[in-house]
């Protein structure tokens, strides 16, 4: 079998045996396992409206994704996509609200203002990694919690001690009409443009770039980069630095999209910590994070409405999604068995 | 308050919240040194968390006095359950660690919160009755200054978090098991050419961090949150991680580096109460322990190193 189908087939038959096990953890709990996939297809698909609420929770799953996906080309363990996303979504909800501008200028600033928070947040463990050498897990840890208490005292005094910002001009938002018409008023929104364009620049950058191909090299060995003449430091900082842009902007998306304003959050939001699996799930490729998170983020949208229509609760999509990374992270058993399946039939032959 | 009743006002509680902390960090101790990275500390006291309360609640009336300590064993067994799931994975099949450790707190999370669901028909359990209780240390509660620092009015969950954290540095350094697990983690080559069992020893690191984050997991549920949901342990296992790494991978490193969690947690918490203390905003109070944790990384503790192989499957016969 050719390795490329193989490369294929693996993360298949992975969400394959995903869903049958849920289907066994539904039944062995005494749920129907045909009801509850229904009702998560119908969660997904059912009409327009569905349809858009699945694409706007994708949207930042890609960047969380992306986010993730490019750290770890360098060799980065980037956990703090969960905070460089709060800063982001934080930026861009206060330059939404706090300014009045046309929107051709409102929309772009906005998303600056968000990607640039998020690369000052990732700078930091980026710097001390690279001068340090301090673990960046721990580090970007650390910046997660910092990033939520510092947004939640900024929300308030942006706010005047409010438990939210207010919702941002018209001009920054990236909801519009049509968008809204065509799904029955879901909260679909322009972002998903903005994500399909962010995974054509990780791409760019990783493909076509002497950067790209720098952060590629120092990922894949940092001594032998040094000593050919790259500078590694410089690369790990800018490895981070995009990474945390890509997160930032991920968090626009929230303000200029999802939810026009920000709240104080009360935990993390999660999504920075999904785009791991997000990452995961799509081999760290640009192309490959677009179909994790396009996977995770129906998945998720989907699993809403089990409760509801088949009594199942959300979290056996989570189930499900966790027994999919497992079996693709153990990808070596599943090549053995169709490296195995393959000769039989070259024999038969 | 004089200093002095500010201390003995804080060190029981830096103590008290650290102790979750400790145990945990101690499994996570164990994994590394084997070669086994564990991200999936969270959803394995998530799981121990879940375990303990759901039993507290169900057996409170028959066991009295004791339902929470059993709780603990209910936790670990839970605990060690989740956490073979890890070493089939990342030692078996080879799955990559960090990978599998993820899916394990996805997992973690998703499994405790649906049985949660399917059992109570709600999100959050009710609070339990039966808790951890505080108690005097006879003859050590009446040294000066000291007794009342350490050994007064103290829960046993602290006292069995610290003594976990010496034993753990007894027996990887000073015990035959210990050191292969050290070998195990450093040069599983070396170690495997020696005749010592690099799966069987992986396996056996993964299960005891599995124990002691399931314990770890249930200390918190029991003694500092009360009851189970979807948000009762939000990044603690993550905190142990990174007490183990400041820690430098060292038992009682883990042990110091909890216990100043802890006291930044207690401070953040009862510090409205200390002079001097509660003119601090909030802000600053709640950020401390996380600003002090990288301030102390970058200038202090430098450069940590990771056991060598910690995060490479072993393949036999591989160069």
């Amino acid at each position: 079998m050719s390795k490329r189908l193989v490369n294929i087939l693996v993360p298949l038959i992975s969400i394959l045996l995903g869903l049958i096990i849920g289907a066994i953890v539904m039944a062995v709990s005494g749920f129907n396992p045909i009801d509850g996939y229904v009702a998560l297809w119908n969660g997904i698909f059912m009409d327009t409206y569905t349809l858009g609420e699945t694409i706007r929770q994708i949207t930042p799953y890609v960047f969380s994704g992306l986010a993730v996906a490019f750290a770890f080309r360098t060799g980065l363990f980037n956990i703090g996509v969960e905070g460089q996303l709060i800063m982001g979504w934080l930026a861009a909800a206060w330059v939404g609200q706090a300014f009045e501008l046309p929107a051709v200028l409102h929309v772009p600033l906005a998303l600056l203002a968000a990607a640039v928070a998020g690369a000052l947040w990732a700078f930091i463990p980026g710097l001390l990694k690279a001068k340090l050498q301090v673990h960046e897990v721990i580090v970007t840890i650390m910046m997660n919690y910092i990033a939520l208490h510092v947004a939640n005292a900024l929300i308030g005094v942006i706010s005047g001690g409010e438990e939210r910002t207010e919702k941002i001009h018209e001009s920054a938002s990236l909801r519009s009409d049509f968008l809204e018409t065509m799904t029955d008023y879901s909260r679909l929104h322009w972002g998903f443009i903005i994500a399909l364009l962010a995974v054509i620049v990780m791409w760019f950058i990783l493909q076509k770039t002497t950067l790209g191909y720098e952060l590629k090299a120092v990922g894949f060995n940092k001594n032998a980069s040094e000593y050919a003449g790259m500078n590694v430091n410089k690369n790990i900082i800018l490895a981070m630095v995009i990474s945390g842009a890509f997160a930032g902007l991920g968090g626009a998306m929230e303000a200029l999209g999802t939810f026009e304003n920000m709240s104080k959050l009360h935990a993390s939001t999660g999504i920075g910590f999904d785009g791991i699996a997000v990452a995961l799930l799509g081999a760290n490729q640009p192309f490959g994070v677009l179909l994790g998170a396009i996977l995770f983020g129906a998945l998720k949208n989907g699993g809403l409405n089990m409760p509801s229509e088949a009594g199942v609760p959300t979290e056996i999509v989570s189930i499900v999604i966790a027994l999919i990374i497992f079996f693709v992270a153990s990808g070596y058993i599943i090549r053995v068995a169709l490296n195995q399946f393959g000769k039989k039939r070259k024999e038969e032959k | 308050m004089s200093f002095l009743e500010v201390l003995y006002f804080i060190i029981p509680s830096a103590i008290f919240y650290a102790a979750p902390l400790i145990l945990t960090a101690i499994g996570g101790v164990f994994t590394e040194r084997s070669g086994v990275v564990n991200i999936g500390l969270e959803g394995i006291m998530i799981v121990g968390a879940a375990s303990s309360i759901m039993f507290n609640l169900a057996f409170a009336d028959q066991l009295g006095d004791a339902t929470p300590w059993v709780g603990l064993l209910i936790a670990m067994v839970f605990g060690i359950i989740l956490s073979l799931i890890l070493a089939v994975a990342a030692v078996s099949l080879r799955a990559d660690q960090t990978v599998s450790g993820v899916a394990l707190n996805m997992l973690g999370l998703a499994i405790a919160v649906f049985t949660v669901k399917m059992v109570y028909d709600k999100g959050q359990t009710d609070s339990i009755t039966e808790r951890f209780s505080r108690f005097d240390i006879p003859v050590l509660g009446d040294i000066p200054v000291i007794g009342r620092m350490f050994f007064v009015d103290v829960y046993a969950t602290s006292i069995l978090a610290i003594i976990v954290a010496v034993l753990a540095w007894f027996v990887i350094y000073k015990t035959p098991f210990g050191l292969r697990l050290r070998a195990v983690g450093e040069h599983p080559m070396a170690a495997d050419t020696m005749g010592v069992n690099v799966t069987k020893m992986r396996y056996v690191a993964v299960m005891i961090s599995g124990a002691l984050g399931g314990i770890g997991g249930a200390i918190y549920a029991q003694s500092i949150a009360g009851n189970f949901g979807a948000s009762t342990i939000s990044g603690q296992g993550f905190m142990a991680i990174a007490a183990m790494i400041f820690g430098k991978w060292h038992p009682l490193g883990a042990l110091g580096a909890a216990l100043f969690f802890g006291f930044a947690q207690a401070l953040s918490v009862v510090g409205g109460s200390i002079p001097y203390v509660q003119d601090v905003p909030d802000l600053v109070l709640l950020i401390l322990p996380y600003v002090l944790t990288i301030l102390a990384l970058a200038g202090f503790i430098g450069k940590a190193h990771a056991p060598k192989a910690s995060g490479v499957p072993y393949i036999k016969g591989k160069r």
